[in-house]
């Protein structure tokens, strides 16, 4: 079935539902309906005009609601003169839709799940599905979602950091379940990109499309994480290495850096190494430099100690660790790695054990547990 | 988001304030706790924080593997464990602060002459399933 086609239709369809007057809440439920309405019937009836199509039923459907709920009387009124929307205007409603969904009134979580449904055009049901929680639960955080951005102005300019972040927030959490939400990630990201012509966009996008080109080597056939350095290469998608690429070299050509470009460059500079021994580690500390000096991140500043490791030798490395508090996540997991490389596996077993207990993820305390393990049965031997 | 896990424990946590057990407390606070909980787990779905709430029956027994062929071994009730779990909730929330608010509105449920309990209750983060990729 057309899933996809139904789904970048959604914004389309909500905001063509707005400017005939529906309010975002209103129009976002209706459009759902309709989008389930769709799946029961286009299999057997498909319709010439898809779009058209929803914007019908999505109508009828907001009309429905709207009469059922006497409350909402007046404003159906008031929305039935308004006139239909020209052509001209549905990419600005989908970008608008963007903004409206990651509007910094929103908690993260709360812009991520709307999102998803109003742009994303997924069910509250796969939603909950992909972060692990009840429907009912994932039900009440978009429509509280919806009610904190009831007063915001549909055609109110956003802030594309907003959205960015959003969508960076997505893209991490991988996927459960049946829903990809990386590769949903680009999608929104790819679609955002056809509407604004933005360089950040461009170097999120290229960031997801060279991380997600790794992901068939991040992860070996038992479910273990596989580090960069012995990741099987002939797994790596080219072909979204190449376009990766190319949108960042675009990107970075108009001069004006930040930080998912910059991010966006290490990553290139990783993909383009055939072997782990050929990565040009002294351009990835440069471009960790660009990165501290544009956010002054912490864990900017640790992914620069990692690389200073491996550009200048572990001493270096460690010299650079000192520096940050100790106190960052991952900070005693890149200590033993450095360690391990000046050949102090004592020290180094000690500290990625240490760091297994404090790890956030489970794949990643089993990965350092399992280097603690290898090293102290080297020490035994 | 990030889940976390809040225990609650009949025995093994620090004593609570309002330290009274259960059976010593008049049927009206017993209803009166329970709205307690009742209503802060549906204060917590409609706040889209609830993920999920269970509680345990303190009568349990310990099992274990004890070669082929042979019925497991078991060593039950937990009378001699210091450690006895009553029951938790999960919640999924925005960020560490929020858990210990929760947390602590919870620990206030009322208890004895209807007054906050203030028990200690255990919160413990989940482990993800997915790294954040940093390479």
């Amino acid at each position: 079935m057309e899933e996809s086609l139904l789904r970048t239709l959604t914004p389309t369809v909500i905001g063509v539902l707005v400017r005939r007057g529906a309010n975002f809440a209103a129009a976002e439920d209706a459009v759902q309906d309709a989008l389930v309405e769709a799946v029961r019937v286009w299999p057997d009836d498909p319709p010439r005009d898809p779009k058209g199509w929803l914007v019908t039923v999505a109508w009828r459907k907001f009309l429905d609601a709207a009469r059922a709920d006497a409350s909402r009387r007046h404003r159906e009124e008031r929305a039935e003169g308004e006139p239909v929307p020209g052509a001209g205007e549905e990419v600005d409603d989908t970008l608008q839709l963007y903004f409206l969904c990651a509007h910094p009134s929103l908690t993260p979580a709360s812009a991520v799940a709307l999102t998803l449904r109003a742009v994303g055009g997924l069910t509250t049901r796969q939603i909950a599905q992909a972060y692990l929680v009840p429907e009912a639960t994932m039900a009440q955080r978009i429509s509280r979602a919806k009610r904190t951005v009831a007063g915001v102005r549909f055609n109110q300019p956003g802030d594309v950091a907003t959205v960015l972040r959003v969508l960076y927030l997505v893209f991490n959490e991988g996927y459960s379940g049946d829903v990809d939400l990386a590769a949903e990630a680009i999608r929104l990201t790819r679609q955002l990109a056809a509407r604004i012509d933005h360089e950040e966009v461009a170097g999120l996008l290229a960031l997801m499309l060279l991380h997600h080109a790794r992901r068939p080597a991040r992860t070996g056939t038992d479910g273990r994480l596989v580090p960069l350095a012995e990741q099987d290469r002939g797994l790596w998608d080219t072909r979204l290495i190449a376009e990766g690429v190319d949108v960042l070299q675009a990107a970075l050509a108009r001069d004006r850096l930040g930080e998912f470009q910059a991010q966006a460059a290490v990553a290139a500079l990783h993909a383009d190494a055939r072997t782990a021994e050929e990565t040009d580690w002294v351009q990835i500390v440069e471009w960790y430099d660009e990165l501290v000096r544009l956010t002054g991140s912490p864990v900017a500043r640790l992914n620069r100690a990692v690389a200073v490791g491996e550009a200048d030798g572990p001493r270096a490395g460690l010299a650079a660790l000192a520096e940050l508090d100790p106190g960052l996540p991952r900070h005693t997991a890149v200590a033993a790695y450095l360690r391990e490389r000046d050949g102090d596996l004592v020290t180094a077993a000690r500290l990625y054990a240490e760091a297994a207990r404090s790890a956030s993820s489970l794949p990643e305390r089993d990965h350092l547990t399992r280097q603690a393990a290898r090293l102290n049965a080297r020490l035994r031997a | 988001m990030a889940k976390y896990l809040l225990l609650k424990h009949y025995r093994g946590a620090p004593a609570a304030v309002n330290d009274v057990p259960m059976d010593k407390w008049t049927p009206e606070e017993l209803t009166a706790h329970v709205k307690y909980m009742d209503d802060f787990a549906a204060r917590l779905e409609g706040t889209g924080e609830f993920v999920d709430a269970q509680a345990l029956s303190p009568e349990g027994t310990f099992v274990r593997y004890d070669g082929e062929g042979r019925p497991p071994v078991t060593d039950g009730p937990f009378a001699e464990t210091k450690d006895l779990i009553a029951g938790w909730m999960v919640i999924d929330v925005d960020s560490y602060e929020r858990a210990l608010e929760l947390a602590a509105e919870l620990s206030a449920a009322p208890g004895a002459g209807g007054e906050p309990i203030h028990e200690w209750l255990e919160l413990r983060p989940f482990l993800t399933a997915h790294p954040t990729i940093t390479e």
